[in-house]
């Protein structure tokens, strides 16, 4: 335990250093307090802000978006890759689709959503599940394609019906593939929904940095964003542990 | 041939492999066989003569494009549990255990939960698995794969066994084991099965017939009808058994030659 425990220090001391160097840049005037705060009155700062209400409204509402966004994301995006590998007419329906908006930088469609749904949640949602899905979809198309054929044929063999086989062989062969997109998935919608709330917003983590940036507030805007680089890093860890379980079966 | 009263008539059977990119394959030419029902036929031949394929046919994962295959009179449309197969290659789920794996076709068939677990525990100790019940394909090695694959198939007793080189990745000790068990359950619960493998002497012990096809595109060469008494246990070595093993060798032998001799053209 305590040997797991000084590995993940070791591993993060990085980040320590880091940490040191910035609060050293303050305190001996290498940069001008006006670009970089003192970490220390971040740090002060940060505290203000988790212990204020306000602060929890925004992160719940900048978590609320994010996750019903990805989740839709990740539910339409599966049965759409899906979709496509197993039945041959949604794959000539929708593969030209996909190849032409895949590539499209996601964060031009901020403005299109706000433009249909408003500045209110309704619109970061709709991004979030817009930008999300295409890299959800890829990964459970390829996935699903790649599942071999002997599986399948063994499933119908043992008794299984074609809807049952896909779901028994298909799904789980594609699972590999399409818990990595989901993976990326995860990271763009952070990238894109804090991009948005910065842009058009009267809530949230990323309208918070807004604000406190246009009102001369550095400090809780430093807060914020390390507060948001926190939460988005804890996400993948959680994620990829989660992951590593769910495909436990590959060595 | 005794086309009357088989169970499986295969009919003028040719099959083309069409790759996206690449010429067509003829795999399977002009096959006709018949085998009568709680027939142990073994399938010989060289490598890449379509033994695989033929099976794949009877199981009704490849479409039947050029001539038929009945079984029982009526013509098969796809796949099904009444023709159980032992894939080549094993094809477990890899994300499913030992115990899953086998029970899977159980549960299809809609078993009682607890019938299920007997039923796939029974099979499992068959095989000689007991103890890795939770281990997942990828923590086993190839003959524990292989005997994996045997007890999903057998345990859901169908009708027609199909199986593809069954015992080729298992120690001979194993085999032999694997053989002996294979015939008891044969005995006990008769059914149809067609057997490939590339070891003729398994074939001459296990088969009352040995199909032997010829290079590829495969046809049937020649049918041999054998009848030992498998209870001998010096049939190996007596002379009868070992003539016609020497016998079929030098037909798989002369077909084998001729697969070299295309491949290197
Ligand atoms: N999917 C495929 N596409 C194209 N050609 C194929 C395909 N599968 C098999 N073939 C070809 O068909 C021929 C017969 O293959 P098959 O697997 O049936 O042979 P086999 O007798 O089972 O060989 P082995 O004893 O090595 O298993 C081979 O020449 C092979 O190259
Ligand atoms: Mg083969």
């Amino acid at each position: 335990m305590t040997a797991a425990l000084s590995g993940v220090a070791f591993r993060y001391l990085p980040i320590v250093i880091l940490a040191v160097l910035w609060q050293m840049a303050s305190e001996f005037g290498w940069v001008s307090t006006a670009v970089l705060p003192p970490l220390s009155s971040v740090f002060e700062a940060g505290w203000g802000l988790i212990t204020s209400d306000d602060f929890w409204v925004n992160a719940g509402a900048s978590l609320y978006r994010g996750g019903v966004g990805l989740l839709l994301a990740i539910v339409i995006g599966a049965a759409l890759g899906i979709g496509m590998a197993w039945w041959r007419p949604v794959r000539a329906l929708l593969s030209p689709i996909v190849e032409i908006f895949y590539p499209l930088p996601k964060s031009a469609l901020i403005p299109v959503t706000a433009l249909w749904l408003g500045f209110g949640d309704a619109s970061k949602i709709l991004l979030i599940f817009l930008g999300c899905m295409l890299p959800v979809t890829i990964g459970a198309f390829n996935g699903a394609r790649g599942s071999e054929r002997t599986l399948v044929w063994s499933a119908r063999s043992l008794g299984a019906g074609r809807l049952r086989t896909l779901w028994d062989v298909v799904v789980p062969s594609a699972m590999p593939e399409l818990l990595n997109g989901v993976r990326t998935a995860l990271a763009l919608s952070w990238v894109l929904l804090v991009a948005s709330e910065l842009i058009v917003a009267r809530a949230g983590l990323g309208y918070l940095i807004g604000f406190m940036g246009d009102g001369g507030n550095y400090d809780g805007m430093f807060a914020v964003v390390l507060f948001v680089a926190l939460l988005g890093f804890i996400a993948d860890r959680l994620y990829q542990m989660a992951m590593q379980r769910a495909l436990r079966w590959r060595e | 041939m005794a086309v009357n009263g088989a169970q499986i008539v295969i009919d003028r059977l040719s099959h083309m492999y069409r790759p996206p990119h690449g010429k067509p394959v003829l795999a399977v030419d002009d096959v006709s066989l018949a085998v009568g029902e709680r027939e142990f036929l073994a399938l010989l031949g060289p490598s890449g003569c379509g033994k695989s394929t033929l099976l794949y046919l009877l199981g009704g994962f490849l479409p039947t494009e050029t001539g038929s295959i009945t079984v029982d009179g009526k013509p098969i449309t796809g796949p099904g549990p009444d023709r159980g197969i032992v894939f080549q290659h094993f094809a477990l789920f890899p994300w499913k255990t030992v115990r899953a794996n086998v029970m899977y076709g159980l549960k299809r068939a809609g078993l009682p939960r607890d019938e299920q677990e007997k039923r796939a525990q029974a099979f499992i100790d068959l095989v000689g698995l007991h103890g890795f019940e939770e281990s997942y394909p990828s923590q086993l090695s190839g003959g524990m794969k292989q005997r994996t694959a045997i007890a999903r198939t057998l345990a859901i007793d169908p009708e027609i066994l199909l199986m593809d080189e069954p015992f080729g990745a298992l120690d001979a000790q194993t085999r032999s084991l694997m053989q002996t068990e294979l015939l008891s359950i044969w005995e006990r619960s008769p059914k149809t099965v067609i057997f490939v493998t590339h070891d003729v002497q398994e074939a001459v012990y296990l088969a009352r017939r040995i199909a032997v096809m010829s290079a590829r595109p495969g046809r049937i060469k020649a049918i041999i009808e054998t009848n030992f008494d498998r209870r001998d246990p010096h049939l190996f070595k007596s002379k009868p058994f070992v003539d016609k093993v020497d016998e079929i060798w030098d037909l798989v032998r002369a077909e084998a030659i001729k697969a070299q001799g295309t491949r290197s053209t």
